[in-house]
């Protein structure tokens, strides 16, 4: 059956309810019946949860074949976590047929790969998929198809109960003896614990696992004890050098800039960029470049930002801190600064990937953003993004909140250099629909802006502004000019991921690629 | 295969900016950021061993890449290497607009070019004539024969000074305040004026010395360079806001061109505008004024 | 031409290619591998082989590790390679001849 956007969803992946994406804003107004997960009572007090190794946990927990056990990505490419729990899962208690569901995977899960190729690893639920795994996920080595979720549609699966965690690990950089964990005071620290907080509340067993116990109690708790079953100490949960880069340096690179300066541009010939808007931006090097801009016309304007959401870095905490901005909510941090600032900074607090994005809550922050910067590794002339899967049809990417804040936001802006290397990024069709073209207002290239024709009124804006742009059809030919016209990727008809869209319809699925091997 | 137009000997150039041509990831679209000339490098950015290289790599961008309205030169390697002669050839081949001699320094030196030049249109079947030259002075005695260079050749359209050889040459630094070219500059540009040909500055190498580099710009205009040679994209925005006309210089313009069109289709020769009396020789400058206003954006009129 | 000895143009700087040639033993046996591979893999092979045709390459063996590379790049890098390995890349190129 063919969606909103275009793609057909095999009938097979159509049932229990189960719809094709209808457009923004659907299920708006229906109800959902929360799921509730079976925990054990701890009534009997208790002088600590501290459990030997990871291996008893599990065994503690009851682990067995079949089950799904549920990981967050704070620690991001420095993660130890994922890998060492599904070792002891595997190799030592000799478990089969287990389901991972993460926040993200990245490429510090390559070790995984080999689980899925033997068969022990069956599914898995994520919103990111690189590196090794998404080779052998692409190439049909998983049992059952991937499932892709946003971040905010994450929570939305799990509150609905279509996905049930059996365990969940909690990698904390600082936990007590019973299982109050925080992000920060320890030597992994990730600052916000945000796409945790979710996963503990809806498991039916929590395992804390931590390098740095602390006293007693741990608070403000990102997690906390009342959740939590067993506490397991480690040598180490991460590198830090991985988790946090040193600082989200905005770039110099004569390109971005020029985007970044287009993109504040369009901003500020907005009604909407008026003192205390709201604001999100991505990391990628045009979208963090546009702070800098967008601090000068805040500055000349003589207004302030109300208001920030997201992943966090530096240049945003400076912000913060130069009283430019009025609040940041944190669900994630991506450099030191941020992680140093979160708690400690007036005005810098912590929230979950719920209240961050869940399109089925009683009203997430996304819903509130004015304006939302973000990358694609392609945007088609019906302005779909995908940020999923590389134009060689291999899963290398994450929606993460991609398609939350573009559908929660006023104003969308996609920054993106019009081709990479021999990659047109401007195209036909893309691969695979992580966020739907009427969720995206304007893209800024370096060959030119192209607004969504859906938004007359922002065209009205940039017209009136002076800013030139063009139809997004001229910059995709364009974009054909200069690397030519790619072949059509081959498929083949297994399905090896489902791309849902924050409400949970079915967006687009991914077949595994049939590689071009040159001595056909 | 990208036609381009005849090379125009006098245009606009506030901006030169130098890319090494054996980088296929920059020479394929440098012309995005707006500078008026590039500067397609075979010389110092290239390493010995691969000036071969970068030849083929230019030949092809020079043949497939569409620059529009941007100006493609290349930097030739110096008449001292066994470089130049095939540098010649390629460029000539692949069509590039212009070329800048490196380390010039008599109008022998030019000619030797241009004797290269012609064989090679010869040689190709490109028009004869068609590929301009500058030359880049990069020692005293190249300042000090400025103005026999400027007067070598009719492909010769400007003369570059380039800083890091002359300043080593008379064993000084850079200096904030400009005194270590000052005699350079001051020369060239006597020379260029004298000539009838257009003058351009030196790069300036420190990226995060934003104030010096303005600085820097400022002075050139001041002193009346046509443009500057740069290193980065980012330095073209700036070059640009300062050597555009302010609005009042466009209107006045505007007025003197219009008036003077009027009043010698009259029959009459001097006349006045706002009360100053104005006559022919002042409106090259007038419509070079209106020219600049027009690449900035300042001027939609159709006087030039 | 002839392949008289082993010899290699290019980088593998992204937009770039790397390409190597040595003598063959008849015929073209080319090594292809590419970052983009599944939608460009037929016209980078195209393109390869029509350069070594255009150079009247009839033997050799020749790796293309590319990256991303233009069409307007690899032809360039292929034809530096061929060359450098006749010692016919630094002066006298046909240029607009075999090379165009």
């Amino acid at each position: 059956m063919k969606n909103a956007v275009g793609r057909e969803i095999p009938d097979f992946l159509l049932t229990e309810g189960r719809e094709v994406y209808q457009g923004k804003n659907y299920m708006d107004g229906k109800y959902i019946q929360k799921a509730s997960p079976r925990t054990r009572r701890y009534e009997k007090p208790l002088e600590s949860k501290l459990t030997d190794s990871i291996a008893q946990a599990l065994r503690d927990c009851g682990a067995r074949d079949g089950m799904t056990f549920s990981f967050h990505h704070h620690l991001r490419d420095g993660d130890y976590v994922v890998n060492m729990v599904m070792r002891e899962a595997i190799e030592e208690l000799g478990l089969t047929d287990l389901t991972i569901a993460a926040t993200s995977l990245g490429s510090a899960h390559d070790p995984i790969a080999a689980y899925i190729e033997q068969g022990k690893v069956t599914g898995i639920q994520t919103s990111g998929i690189r590196g090794r795994m998404g080779e052998v996920v692409s190439a049909g080595k998983l049992k059952t198809p991937a499932i892709i979720r946003s971040h905010g549609g994450r929570p939305r699966a799990i509150e609905a109960g279509e996905v049930h965690i059996d365990i969940a690990f909690i990698a904390a950089p600082t936990s007590d003896c019973v299982g109050n964990c925080r992000g920060v005071g320890g030597k992994s620290d990730c600052g916000s614990m945000g796409y945790a907080m979710i996963d503990a509340k809806y498991a039916d067993h929590v395992v804390v696992v931590t390098d740095c116990l602390v006293d007693f109690p741990n608070m403000p708790a990102s997690v906390e004890a009342i959740d939590v079953d067993a506490v397991v100490v480690v040598d180490s949960i991460g590198n830090p050098k991985k988790i946090a880069s040193a600082a989200a340096r905005i770039s110099r690179n004569p390109r971005d800039l020029m985007m970044a300066e287009n993109v504040a541009k369009v901003i500020a010939s907005t009604p909407w960029f008026r003192d205390g808007f709201s604001f999100q931006t991505g990391v990628g090097g045009p979208s963090l470049a546009a702070n800098l801009f967008l601090e000068q016309y805040m500055e000349r304007r003589g207004i302030k930002m109300g208001w920030a959401i997201g992943g966090i870095c530096g240049p945003m905490v400076e912000l913060l801190k130069k009283g430019m901005v009025g609040k940041i909510i944190d669900v994630q941090d991506f450099d030191l600064e941020a992680v140093n600032s979160i708690h400690r900074t007036p005005g810098h607090c912590e929230m979950s990937a719920s209240q961050y994005a869940n399109p089925a809550n009683k009203g997430a922050f996304v819903g509130k953003l004015d304006f939302v910067v973000l990358a694609a590794l392609e945007i088609d002339t019906g302005f779909n993004v995908n940020v999923l899967t590389g134009s060689d049809g291999v899963l290398r990417g994450a929606p993460g909140g991609h398609p939350d804040t573009a559908a929660g936001s006023r104003v969308c802006i996609i920054v993106t250099p019009l081709t990479r290397g021999r990659m047109a990024t401007v195209c036909e069709h893309v691969v695979t629909v992580t966020t739907p073209g009427d969720c995206v207002d304007v893209l800024v290239t370096d060959y030119g802006i192209a607004v969504n024709p859906l938004r007359q009124d922002l065209i009205e804006c940039l017209d009136s502004a002076g800013i030139p742009h063009v139809s997004i059809e001229s910059l995709k030919e364009k974009a054909c000019s200069l690397v030519g016209r790619p072949d059509d990727l081959e498929w083949e008809d297994q399905v090896v991921a489902v791309l849902e869209a924050r409400d949970g319809s079915i967006l687009d699925v991914v077949r595994k690629i049939r590689p071009y091997s040159p001595e056909e | 295969m990208i036609p381009r137009p005849k090379p125009e000997r006098f245009r606009l150039r506030r901006t030169m900016m130098f890319m090494n041509a054996q980088k296929p990831g920059l020479i394929r679209d440098a012309y995005i950021y707006g500078c008026d000339s590039i500067m397609l490098d075979l010389e110092d950015a290239v390493a010995e061993n691969q000036k071969d290289a970068a030849r083929f790599s230019l030949y092809h961008a020079l043949k497939t890449i569409d620059y529009g309205d941007t100006e493609v030169i290349v930097r030739i390697n110096g008449l001292d290497t066994p470089h130049w002669r095939e540098d010649i050839r390629v460029c000539v081949a692949g069509g590039a607009d212009g070329i800048r001699i490196a380390k010039c320094e008599s109008a022998q030196d030019v000619r030797t070019v241009e004797k290269a030049v012609e064989e090679a249109e010869t040689e190709f079947g490109v028009e004869k004539g068609r590929t301009l030259l500058m030359a880049a002075l990069e020692s005293p005695r190249g300042i000090l024969n400025a103005y026999e260079i400027c007067c070598a050749s009719e492909r010769l359209f400007g003369v570059a000074v380039s800083g890091g050889d002359f300043r080593k040459c008379m064993q000084t630094s850079f200096q904030p305040d400009g005194v270590d070219m000052l005699a350079a500059r001051g020369q060239m540009l006597l020379a260029a004026r004298a000539a009838g040909v257009q003058c351009f500055d030196t790069v300036f190498t420190d990226l995060d010395d934003e104030a010096g580099f303005e600085a820097e710009v400022r002075q050139n205009r001041a002193m009346g360079f046509d443009g500057k040679s740069l290193i980065n994209p980012g330095q073209i925005r700036l070059v640009h806001q300062i050597f555009a006309p302010t609005e009042k210089e466009v209107l006045q313009a505007e007025k003197i061109v219009r008036a003077y069109r009027e009043q010698s289709a009259a029959g009459v020769g001097v006349f006045t505008v706002d009360g100053k009396m104005i006559d022919v020789a002042f409106i090259p400058g007038a419509e070079r004024t209106l020219r600049l206003a027009r690449a900035c954006g300042m001027y939609e009129g159709e006087l030039v | 031409m002839e392949i008289m000895k082993p010899a290699a143009a290019g980088t593998l700087e992204s937009s770039d290619a790397q390409v190597t040639v040595e003598p063959g033993e008849g015929g073209i046996a080319l090594s292809l591998s590419s970052s983009v591979m599944n939608q460009y893999g037929r016209q980078i092979r195209a393109t390869v082989l029509e350069t070594l045709e255009r150079l009247e390459v009839s033997s050799a063996r020749v790796t293309v590790v590319d990256r991303g590379a233009l069409d307007c790049t690899l032809r360039a890098r292929v034809e530096c390679a061929v060359l450098r390995s006749c010692g016919k890349s630094a002066e006298n190129v046909p240029w607009g001849g075999a090379v165009r």
